[in-house]
Formats: C-alpha cells, structure tokens, sequence
C-alpha cells in the first residue's frame, strides 16, 4: 500500500538523552506523503514536529537516538551512507528553516549561497550557476535579482530573505520540500506572499511538501492532509477539509478555536487551551493530552489511546472520546 | 567604506597623542636627573646647570613635552649620548631583525594552532579533542624563555644541530640567517600557540552549531567545504582579533627572545640601552615602538571591516 | 611569554566535563599551591642552610645528603635558593594582582553600575594604558623609576588593572539588569548599599578566579623581567633570575636552569588550573543565580 509513496515514516521514534532523564521527541511516528502531495504538520511548541522533520532529513543533533524506517523514494534514509544520503539532498530533499536571518549564512553573499549548491549538485559551471541563481530568485519575486548576487543577508529585509532561503531550496528541483515554520519569523502581511509562493511553485513543480506549524490557520486551503502532533505523536490525521469541517480531535478542536476569526465580534476573548504540554521526560501513562481536555475521564488518564480511522482509514485519530462522530460509531 | 576608514583614521589621532605622553611622562619619573646621568662623574654643579639649560630641563614639564613632541613631529627622536647615534637611525637598522622575528614567530603559532584548532572544533569532545586542548593548557604555563632554555639545551647544547646565539642578514646569507632564526622563531611560536588554538577552536565550535551550518548540511554540500567556508570564515573574525592582540605579545616576547638569542633587534636595543642608562635611546624607541603598536592595532581594525562585512556597513 | 592581557571570552572545557577530568588533577594543584606557600613562608625556619653562603669548593656539585638539591655556580645551596626565590616570586605573583583586583575591580563595577560619562572616561583610560605594549612599559618603568621590589610589583600591578577592570565591568552589567537589583534599588537602596551588599558578593567570584590567573601570569612576566636581570634586583634572587643564572651553566650542569624552571612551571600550572575551574563555575553568565 506504501509503494506508491515518495516519503513513508515508519514508527520512527527519537530520544534525547538529558540531563533529567531520556527526552522522548518523537514518540512512534508514521507518516505517508504522496509525489506531489502536500502534507501539513500542525501542533504547538515542543510536541516534536520539528524533530520529526530532522528525522526525516537525516539532520538530528548529535545525542539522538533515532529507531524506525525513513522510506524515501524506495530508500532507507537512516541505513543510507552518509557519502549517498549527501547526494540525496537538495535534488530529492530540500529544507527552509524558520529564520532566514540564521540560516543563511551572515558572511557570504547570496549569490555564494544559491550557486554553490547549484555547483554541487548539478555540476554547472560558474557562468550558467549564475545564470540559474538569477533565474530562481526573479521565480520567487525578488527584484532587481542581477544585484542581490553580490549582497548579503542582513542587507535584505526578512521576507526578501526567506525568498532567498526558498530560492536555494528549489535550485535543484527537489521531490521534497519541507518548510518548517516558514513564516513565524515574519511580518504578518509577508506570510501570506510567502505561503503562496511555497504553494505555487509546490504545484509548478509537481513537488510534494510538508508545512511544518503550529498555525492551523497556514494549512487551511494550502495543504492536501494535516497530521495534528500532541507531545510527540501524532493524534490525527485527515485530509484537510475533512479535518476543518469534521474533526475528531479534543485538541484539534481547541486548537482551531484558538485562530483569530475575521467575522467575530470586536473584543471576543480568545480561547486558549488551559495547561501546558506535559514534561517530555516525564511522559503520560494515559493520554498524553488527558490533563487540559474537557471531555478526559478515567480510562483516558490510564490508557494510550491508539490512532486508528472509524469512519474511513484516511481519517485517523487517537481519542476515547472524539467529537462530532456519528453517533453509535467508535469509543 | 571610505567613510569608515576616515572616522578610525580621525580616532587614531588622539591616541597617538595619548602614546606619546605616557612615553614622555614616564621617561619624566626619572628620580635623579638626565643631566647628571649624562654627565657620570665630570658631575660639577656648574656643568649640571648648564647642560641642564641647554637641554631644556628647567623648563615646566608642560612646555618640555611640547618641546619634545615638536621635535618628534619634526622626525627628531633624539640622538644618543653615548653613541651618537639617532633614534631614528639605531631604531631603522634594527627593525628588519624584530620584524623578521614576528612574523616568523606568527606563521609557526598560526601553523599549529589553526589546523589544531579546526580538527579539535570538527572532532569535539573526542580523545584528540582532549588531549590537544590540555596540552595547549599546559602550553600555556610555559612562557618564551622556559621554552627558550629547553630548545637551547636540546638542540644547541645536546643535539648541536642549531647555533644559540648569532645573526648574520638575510642579505648577506640567506642560509645562514634562517638558521639562526629557527630556535628564536620556535620558541615564540610554541608561546604563541596555545592561545591561538583555544580561541579559534571555541569560537568555532559555537559557530558549527549556528543554524546556517545545518542548512549547508541540509544542502548537502561537501563536509569540507562547509567546515573551511561556511565555519572558518565566521570564526576567523575571532583570528585576525587573536593575532591582533597577539601583537602587544609578541612585541614583549621579542625583548627576551631577541636578548636571550643575541639577535640585534628593536628589543634588544631597548634591553641594551636600559643597560648604558641610555635613557634618550630608551624614550625614543619606547615612543616607536609604542606607536607601532598603535598602527599594526589600527590595521587589524580595518581587516576586521574586509573579513566581516556586517562591520562595514555598520550591522554588527 | 605570557600577557598581562587576561583572556576575555575563553572557556577550556565546559565547566561539567571539566569537573569530572580535573577532579584529581585540581586537587593535585591545590596540594603543590599549599606546598610551595608552606616552603616559602617557613622558610628562614625551616632546617636550611642560608641561601646566600656561598661554598667555593663545593661549586655545581650534584645531589648529596648535605645539598639535597646540589650547589649553584656560586656554592649556594640550590634547595635554600629556591625556597628563598618562592618568597620573592610569590611575593610579586600576589601583590600585584592584589593592586590590580582592587583598583581595577572597583573601577569596573563602578563603571559597570553608573554607566555614562564615568564609564566612558574609565573605559578610555583602559584604553590608553592598553595602547602600550605590556612589557615595553614595565621595562621603561623600572629602568627609569629604578629596579626595586617595590617599583616592580607597583608596575606590574597597574598593568593587571584593566584586565580586572574589564572583567568586574562585564560582570556588574550582567548582573545589574537582574531581578535583586532592581528589587532592591526599588526598595529605596543606596548605591553604595546596592554595590556593597548585592553586586559585589556576585562580582567577587569571578574576580577570584581571574585573580588566580593574574597571579599566574605575573609570577611569569617578573620570571622574565628577573630572567634578563631586569626585575627584581640582585642580590635578592626569583626564580627567574635563578633560571637566567642557570642559563650560563647549560652545558656542564643544566639542572641549575631546570630545576627551578620546574618549580616555576608547576606552579603556575596550579594557579592556572584552580583559577580556570573556578572561572568556569563562577561565571555569572551562566545563569548560576
């Protein structure tokens, strides 16, 4: 069933050894993207989303221990060399981190930046690499190109350089691209330009993507499935506007409360979720989310619920008690 | 960028100044009197008195240091009582010697400690890493002229394979001069080292965790290129303020090294001249070497705007 | 050769790793530190022949029961010199750091806390003073003052001031913008009261430890200085001048130069030790309070 699937995380877990104890980041995580799909990974801070993603490229700290499978493209990526996984990246995987301001690097023009992984990769010559790298930062509406070669990050504004960072992500036609947080880091009014620009050449290129958020609001209409994470896992899983309409989830619910809307009256008071997330490492017997849920009751603090679909297998969740089912169906 | 090399150029000026009355206040400590220090035992008041008058003594301290300095301006450092000499001149002919020392001295700290410091930063914490950073602890604890007795003993005395003591000029013998300037060489290079190494080594490892070195994973670009591009440029910024720094050092080093190894260089001329109570040679070649000091700083200033572009357009 | 220009940034080994691998070996060092103080402040009564009678007939003679550590050029007894030259080298090694951890730490906290126009004139004298070359000035100093205990340890401890200055300066800024101070300034506390009783007990430790440092790095630069027999003045010996006497004995009896250079170098490798662990668990930086 997974053979049709560029990327398919297969229980993949990642600790960290601390201090205080082992840190569970990412607790048995599966995950499946098709080519050209794009999938939305929503949660707030430290429920392990982006660890997840550094599990996925092969980027984790040091100190962590990674366990599962990684299949990208038929390959393993944790048994891969590193000599080959190298090769692997910025062709089939690319990256945009949240800040530009830190991940572009503060002491080399741009135009160092987009050619050398463009000299790497495709083997150009310097001429055409500098062709090509005026080419992609005109692609992601970056004035005046020709003169940013010879500039440098902090001489750009915040969203003229996550342009940058998205242009050096696409310069070798990757099959994956994952943003993570791309636009926490900017102006309000730069997001949106931002995500649509992620979003049009995802479809330009027939590239599949994951948006990584803690913003409910960024997926909507931008992304084909959302996996919601809670403390490390993931607690459901839909196609996107079956989730907005439809969802099953305590948290995702409090969750899309929690966005702003437009049409609400002046001064209403903004739902937040009681609580904070639980100690990493000092994880939950039952369900993770237990404490801050409304509907929690006692079999829900001693038992994992498993995430599995009711109605439909495209529709996952992990609750004992999920709103809006149908009546008679599940708990 | 203009503008930033006028307004360091405009700061340099009151330093300089400052420089130039310390040196003048200190040589001004003196508790007897230049006067009779000059004279020695034909000391008659009379002839103290005069030659008092003659030099300016029983001026005010103030209008003698304006004195002082209008000569300086005016390329007049002074001239030696007991040789005859100027300071200008004593100070010329041995500058070469000091400087070949310096440099020499540099290139050999500079050659251990970076490449020492680039394989500690990319193997951090391994046996390597630990090994070398508690030997270049334990380098540190050992100044030039315990280096200088060793290297003495082991290769002039022992092993004969290096004279101790001797110069001969480049010009003349380049063999011979290079021989001669191994061991003093060696020996500032092993003090300079350890601090080299350290510094970079951190300033390194704070650096390959910084974000931007995860994205040139993530573009999978060579691991040496992202160590020698991506890493090094940033932390040489940290370099070129070691070796600035290192700079008052060596010059202090160069005193001993220069009069441990009897080579004819600016420190030895100021050990010397301590020596003959040759108290003009002594200000003037404090006063240059002083203002030296304040240059190479200065230069180190501006490489910091060419490495570091941020500087330069006034980000950092 | 060493640099009264302390390091600024610097950290060996993070303080965690640092702890576990020098537990014996900070222990070690603190043992040859209370060594040497024993020998150097008992030495006109401990069972030692005097360090200035010298023995002609007995001149570079090797280890022997009556001269456990053998004679120097002159006849003296090498194990009495060098007790003899721990006072004079411990007795600079401290002073002068103690002139410069006093004045330059005032003026740095003072700097710190007051900010303005005062510490823009501390921080320019600083400059000055460090726009000398460290050794050149003590040299013209002492040549032109003259060569005594005293003009060198004075020396010697100006030139440690801004090192300390920048150091209490940097730790005082830290710690002004915490919580305690504010609370306490809120509750109507005099500077004086707020310096006194809050900031200094916080700025005292890691001017402790780059204390220990200074201590050091002086012990080396007057070894140099005397080294050349340009500090302290003779008759009185450090061991530097002992290793500059030795120098001349390199080829018949080269434990003249080593065996106080060994001493010299033990030592400061102590001081150096101690101070580096205490700077890395003390510094404020690290968020301890």
């Amino acid at each position: 069933m997974n053979a049709s699937k560029l990327l398919s995380v297969e229980d993949v877990a990642v600790d960290l050894p601390t201090a205080r104890g082992n840190l569970r980041a990412v607790d048995r995580v599966d995950l499946a993207l098709g080519a050209g799909r794009t999938l939305g990974i929503v949660g707030e801070s430290g429920c392990g989303k982006t660890m997840l993603s550094r599990a996925i490229l092969q980027l984790l700290p040091k100190k962590a221990k990674l366990s599962g499978r990684v299949m990208f493209d038929g390959q393993d990526l944790v048994r891969c060399s590193p000599e080959s996984l190298r090769k692997l990246r910025a062709r089939s995987l690319a990256v945009v981190f949240q800040d530009p301001m830190t991940s572009l690097n503060p002491v080399l023009t741009i135009g160092t930046q987009l050619i050398e992984t463009l000299q790497e990769h495709l083997e150009l010559d310097g001429a055409t690499a500098g062709r090509r790298a005026v080419e992609l930062l005109a692609a992601v509406g970056i004035p005046a190109p020709e003169q940013r070669l010879t500039q440098y990050p902090h001489q750009l504004s915040g969203g003229m350089r996550q342009r940058v960072a998205i242009a050096i992500a696409l310069s070798c036609e990757p099959k994956l691209l994952i943003a993570d947080e791309p636009t926490t880091a900017l102006d309000v009014t730069i997001q949106a330009q931002i995500l649509d620009l992620l979003a049009r050449e995802q479809r330009r290129r027939h590239m599949a993507m994951i948006i990584i958020t803690h913003d409910l609001g960024v997926v909507a209409g931008r992304t084909d499935e959302v996996a919601v994470m809670y403390a490390g896992r993931v607690v459901e899983r839909a196609p996107t506007p079956v989730l907005f309409k439809n969802m099953h989830m305590p948290y995702t619910e409090a969750l899309l409360a929690a966005i702003p809307k437009l049409d609400a009256a002046p001064h209403t008071a903004l739902p937040a979720i009681s609580g904070r997330p639980p100690d990493p490492t000092r994880p939950l017997k039952g369900c993770s989310f237990w404490p801050r849920c409304r509907y929690a009751d006692g079999r829900c603090e001693s038992e994992k619920p498993r995430l599995e679909g009711a109605e439909t297998a495209a529709h996952q969740f992990a609750c004992f008690h999920p709103i809006k089912l149908a009546a008679g169906v599940g708990v | 960028m203009l503008g930033f090399l006028a307004r360091r150029l405009f700061y340099l000026v009151p330093v300089l100044l400052a420089v130039s009355l310390l040196t003048f206040l200190i040589a001004s400590l003196l508790p007897g009197d230049l006067a009779y220090v000059i004279l020695g035992d034909q000391a008659t008041p009379e002839k103290v008195a005069a030659l008092r008058h003659d030099m300016g003594l029983d001026e005010p301290i103030l209008l003698r240091y304006l004195g002082w300095l209008g000569h300086v301006l005016e390329g007049d450092f002074g001239r030696s009582f007991r040789t005859g000499q100027t300071v200008l001149q004593a100070v010329s002919e041995r500058l070469p010697v000091s400087f070949e020392l310096m440099l020499f001295a540099q290139i050999i700290a500079l050659a251990i400690g970076v490449p020492l410091a680039i394989v500690c930063a990319a193997r951090s914490g391994g046996t390597f890493d630990r090994f070398m950073t508690g030997t270049a602890f334990g380098m540190l604890s050992v100044p030039a002229f315990l280096s200088a007795i060793l290297l003495i003993y082991l290769f002039a005395v022992e092993l004969r394979w290096l004279p101790a003591t001797g110069y001969v000029p480049f010009t003349e013998d380049p063999i011979g001069n290079l021989r001669f300037f191994v061991l003093p060489s060696l020996t500032l290079g092993l003090a300079e080292w350890p601090g080299i190494m350290r510094v970079l080594r951190s300033d390194m490892i704070a650096t390959l965790q910084e974000d931007y070195i995860t994205l040139a994973k993530a573009k999978g670009l060579k691991p040496s290129r992202i160590l020698f591009v991506h890493a090094l440029k940033p932390s040489s910024l940290t370099l070129i303020t070691i070796t600035g720094i290192n700079i008052g050092r060596l010059m202090g080093g160069t005193v001993i090294v220069e009069t441990i190894f009897a080579l004819p260089g600016i420190g030895r001329l100021v050990v010397g001249a301590i020596g003959t109570r040759d108290l003009i040679i002594l200000q003037g070649t404090v006063l240059c070497i002083a203002c030296g000091y304040v240059l190479m700083n200065f230069i180190v200033d501006m490489l910091y705007a060419v490495i570091d572009p941020r500087i330069r357009h006034g980000h950092a | 050769m060493a640099t009264l220009e302390l390091p600024i940034q610097e950290e060996a080994v993070s303080p965690v790793r640092k702890g576990r691998r020098l537990g014996r070996l900070f222990w070690a060092a603190v043992g040859w530190m209370i060594l040497v103080f024993a020998v150097a402040i008992l030495a006109p009564v401990l069972p030692l022949p005097s360090p200035t009678d010298m023995d002609m007939l007995e001149r570079r003679a090797t280890f022997s029961a009556l001269h456990w550590l053998g004679t120097d050029g002159l006849g003296r007894d090498e194990l009495a010199r060098l007790a003899y030259g721990a006072r004079v080298s411990l007795l600079v090694g401290l002073c002068a750091p103690i002139i410069g951890v006093t004045i330059g730490g005032a003026l740095g906290m003072l700097a710190g806390y007051f900010r303005g126009r005062f510490e823009a004139l501390a921080v320019g004298s600083m400059d000055v003073l460090l726009a000398f070359p460290p050794l050149i000035f003590a040299l013209a100093v002492v040549a032109f003052l003259g060569q005594s205990i005293l003009n060198l340890t004075c020396v010697l401890g100006v030139l440690s001031i801004p090192a300390f200055m920048r150091v209490a300066r940097a730790a005082t800024l830290t710690l002004a913008r915490r919580e305690f101070v504010i609370a306490a300034q809120a509750l109507g506390a005099s500077h004086a009261r707020i310096l006194l009783r809050e900031l200094l007990p916080n700025v005292a430790l890691p001017l402790l430890a780059f204390f220990l440092l200074g201590v050091a790095v002086i012990i080396l630069v007057e070894g140099a200085l005397s080294f050349l027999g340009l500090g302290v003045p003779p008759p009185t010996s450090s061991w530097g001048s002992m290793i500059g006497e030795g120098r001349e004995s390199l080829d018949v009896a080269p434990r003249l130069a080593f065996i106080p250079a060994i001493a010299m170098f033990l030592t400061v490798l102590s001081f150096n030790l101690i101070g580096d662990t205490l700077r890395a668990i003390t510094d404020p930086r690290q968020g301890a309070l």
